[in-house]
């Protein structure tokens, strides 16, 4: 009895280990170590998996999710994006701007002034990926060197704007509709990252066009030859990867009631991060849109526990680079397994 | 090109052909699925020139490139001057004397001529490089080949011909025994190419063996001594130079059994004319004043050897490379340079060869691949919104009616066989109207069963009315599927072929350059 017992936990053993091997494949990562920082978080501290905490992870990872969504579209087309932490800093500044000086001549237009200066900020943060994608699709310029250039003349021009002062003067009503307010129960930021999410899933997994992001990523070649429109692709790629990123700047001007020239900074290595974790390939044509949410979920989340356990920020800093690069390597070993288990 | 020069082969001098210096015995290599070289023996006498000849796809390259060093057999033996030897890698051929220059070149072209001709052996002095030995040792390379480059000339500066001496000079960096030249020729001038030919029988004449590979008969007379043929990665026959004629080694270099695998030939007569290309040039010159024209329900195919323009015309027509002049013509429209997003909703299609590269994306599941060319049809979409389910259910009775196996339609292409990898991309021929759809090189590297169910379905679409262009360098697909045929030749058109006239010969003869007398 005894060694059927063995036998049966053998064979059990090898179920699981090869259930955990499946589910790597088709998963990725991102399950397994989201599951990892719960448990380890929960065990730090009390106070994480509180339902206030949880609520507080979602409104806080809400900024970079936006983010991350733009930069999936750009790593799904084989490229990226350096420049979105520069576009969430214009977006701001602009925004911040124009919202202050129409508020500020017509005291009594509130709901004017939020309206305008948003899209001011947004367009201001677009023109940046409108750029990007003129590089890139037209004059063959690398992602790599487009997004960082751009990334350098943002940054300038948002600095130069307000003379590296913060932009203050923009109606309460702005930050406590957008920044702390809430519609049916929701926390304002959320529900705007909802929509959005919404939409681009229609977008990509319901249209034509989205499944062109796929395939120029895929084979640019074997993209143009299927009659794909590939540089009109890449271009709206950069366009709309600045959309996003210049709706987190607003959102998070709301937030911080002031526009600011430095904000952003970490973003482009999170919102990578986010969507590496979360399984986009860096070569371009996989990865899907509901794991880069969860994966810019799993940051906050481990932004969140680390705060909670009282570690410092600077080596938080360190935990996210370890954890981009891990994620890479694990990708690695997907690959390999993937040659294994076919299907 | 002109009449032999005997001045410059071998003849009279005082070494003549001799001992054997490079054998291999049975040797094979063997490729997943492929079997690349298949007992092989060969053999290379000091002084001689001896062509390697074949189809694409015989194994030349496979066996010069074993003999090179840079690919190991999976079984038999190289014998070096009558000794065993194993030939680990370039390295190990490169301390024997046997030196290759391939079609690609290994030259960097940053750097400058002696740079290249000592990469990877620097001369150095007491850890750091030796300039003027260097420099010394290069001029003298070059001065013994009677090569009039300057050694610090950047190699990106030097005509083709050029380079392709720094490349020959390479192989003089030690002593030399056996030179191998994989088409020489082929970017060289007629003046270059007597150069070439000259530097070769100085060499011979010193009693260096050389492997020489070749498709223009022309060059077989002018400085072969013996011929090899090659087919299917099988050793055919070895023939003196001066006694074959070129129907033979034709014969020997095609002669494979042609069975069932075809289908019945189209008889019905041909419709309307759908393409017709006008005196087509691209901008990268790799096609010149190109016309032909196909019209519906026939299988028109083109033929001639990769890089002679067959397959870059069609690109040019489909919109996939630039136009230089001439006209493209399609159903009576003016259709030159227009973008193949236009072409393929115009009911214009090409598939093209290199289905990893061009293709196909590979990391996508065969559904999304079959789906590509008519996303905005139905039952691919309806409105601006896809239907997963209506592109599910058409990609599924694709993979039947293309016998995909296994049929998972989610499965990633890259997880699929050669052969099953073309029917998935040979599956978007069916996934719109499409009035004209050119197939390059449809059946490269795909099994033969594949192959007879690929011809088969190109016969049907044809039988449908649909209009086919075959590019091909297999003669055989050629020979037994179209109803005429064009033969390119560096970027030209040089023959057309009608049905009652197809036979191999007829299109063989027109792959090379005529021997003009």
């Amino acid at each position: 009895m005894g060694q059927e017992r063995n036998a049966a936990g053998a064979r059990s053993e090898g179920g699981v280990t090869l259930f955990l091997k499946r589910a790597f494949v088709k998963l990725g990562i991102l399950p397994f170590l989201l599951v990892a920082a719960v448990v380890i978080f929960a065990l730090m501290s009390d106070n994480f998996l509180t339902a206030r905490n949880l609520t507080n992870v979602l409104r806080q990872s809400v900024y970079l999710m936006i983010v991350s969504i733009g930069q999936m579209l750009a790593l799904l087309t084989g490229g990226f994006d350096l420049s979105v932490g520069t576009v969430l800093a214009l977006s701001s500044v602009a925004g911040a701007m124009a919202m202050a000086a129409i508020y500020g001549a017509m005291p009594e237009a509130v709901w004017l002034a939020i309206v305008l200066g948003c899209l001011v900020g947004v367009m201001a943060g677009t023109m940046i990926g409108v750029v990007n994608g003129v590089g890139v699709a037209f004059f063959n310029v690398s992602p790599f060197m487009m997004s960082l250039g751009m990334a350098s003349v943002g940054f300038g021009i948002a600095l130069f704007l307000t003379g590296g002062v913060p932009v203050y003067g923009m109606p309460i009503a702005f930050g406590d509709t957008f920044g702390f307010g809430t519609a049916f129960g929701v926390p304002v930021p959320v529900l705007v990252a909802a929509v959005l999410i919404v939409v681009l899933y229609v977008i990509l997994y319901r249209t034509p066009f989205g499944r062109h992001f796929y395939a120029v990523g895929g084979n640019l070649k074997a993209a143009s030859l299927s009659g794909i429109n590939t540089q009109g692709t890449l271009f709206f790629t950069y366009v709309l990867c600045a959309f996003f990123a210049a709706v987190a700047g607003m959102l998070l001007t709301a937030r911080l009631d002031t526009g600011e020239a430095n904000i952003g900074a970490s973003m482009p290595l999170e919102s990578i991060a986010a969507c590496v974790i979360a399984g986009v390939s860096l070569r371009g044509g996989v990865g899907r849109l509901e794991n880069v949410v969860l994966g810019a979920l799993f940051i906050g989340l481990v932004q969140n526990g680390m705060n909670l356990a009282r570690i410092e920020s600077y080596l938080q800093t360190v935990v996210l680079g370890a954890l981009l690069i891990l994620a890479v390597i694990a990708d690695q070993f997907r690959l390999k397994y993937v040659a294994t288990l076919k299907d | 090109m002109t009449s032999p020069a005997p001045a410059l082969v071998r003849g009279g001098n005082a070494t003549g052909i001799g001992e054997v210096l490079i054998e291999t015995r049975s040797l094979t290599k063997e490729y997943p699925g492929v079997r690349a070289l298949d007992a092989v023996d060969f053999d290379l006498r000091a002084g001689e020139v001896h062509v390697l000849f074949g189809e694409n796809g015989a194994g030349k390259s496979t066996l010069i490139s074993i003999l090179a060093g840079a690919n190991q057999p999976t079984s038999g033996t190289i014998l070096f001057q009558g000794r065993e030897v194993a030939l680990h890698s370039v390295h190990d051929a490169r301390a024997l004397g046997v030196s290759a220059v391939f079609q690609e070149f290994s030259l960097i072209p940053q750097m400058t001529v002696e740079e290249n001709l000592f990469l990877g052996a620097e001369p150095t002095k007491g850890g750091f490089l030796d300039r003027r030995r260097s420099r010394d040792h290069a001029r003298e390379i070059l001065e013994e080949l009677d090569f009039r480059i300057d050694p610090a000339a950047r190699v990106d500066r030097l005509t083709r011909a050029e380079q392709q001496m720094v490349e020959i000079a390479k192989a003089f960096r030690s002593d030399l025994s056996v030179l191998i030249l994989d088409e020489p020729t082929a970017s060289l001038t007629n003046h270059e190419t007597d150069q070439l030919f000259k530097l070769i029988g100085e060499l011979t004449a010193r009693g260096i063996g050389i492997v020489y590979i070749t498709h223009r008969m022309a060059e077989i007379r002018r400085i072969g001594d013996r011929i090899t043929v090659l087919r299917d990665g099988r050793y055919i026959d070895t023939v003196e130079a001066r006694d074959a004629s070129e129907d033979d080694l034709v014969k020997l270099m095609t002669g494979r059994e042609v069975g069932a695998i075809f289908p019945d030939r189209i008889t019905a007569p041909a419709g309307e004319t759908v393409l017709q290309i006008d005196k087509l040039t691209t901008r990268d010159g790799t096609v010149r004043e190109a016309s032909l024209e196909v019209r519906a329900g026939e299988i028109v195919g083109l033929a001639g050897l990769v890089g002679a323009g067959k397959s870059e015309v069609l690109q040019a027509a489909f919109g996939g490379k630039a136009i230089a002049g001439g006209r493209v013509g399609y159903l009576g429209r003016d259709i030159t340079g227009q973008s193949p997003k236009k072409n393929i909703r115009g009911g214009f299609l090409y598939l093209p060869s290199d289905r990893r590269n061009e293709g196909l994306l590979m990391m996508r599941s065969a559904r999304e691949n079959m789906a590509l060319a008519a996303l905005d049809t139905r039952p691919f979409s309806s409105g601006p919104l896809l239907t997963p389910g209506g592109e599910r259910q058409a990609a599924q009775e694709l993979a039947e009616r293309l016998n995909l196996q296994p049929r998972r339609i989610e499965r990633a292409v890259d997880h699929f066989s050669g052969g099953n990898q073309q029917k998935v991309m040979l599956a978007r021929s069916l996934t719109r109207d499409f009035r004209l759809i050119a197939f390059d090189e449809p059946t490269v590297g795909v099994d033969v069963g594949t192959r007879a169910a690929i011809y088969e379905f190109i016969v049907g679409l044809a039988k449908q009315g649909v209009a086919i262009v075959l590019i091909s360098s297999d003669l055989p697909e050629i020979l037994n599927l179209s109803n005429r045929a064009y033969v390119f030749y560096r970027g030209r058109v040089q023959a057309e072929i009608g049905a009652e006239e197809l036979t191999e010969e007829a299109v063989l003869g027109n792959f090379f350059e005529r021997e003009v007398a």
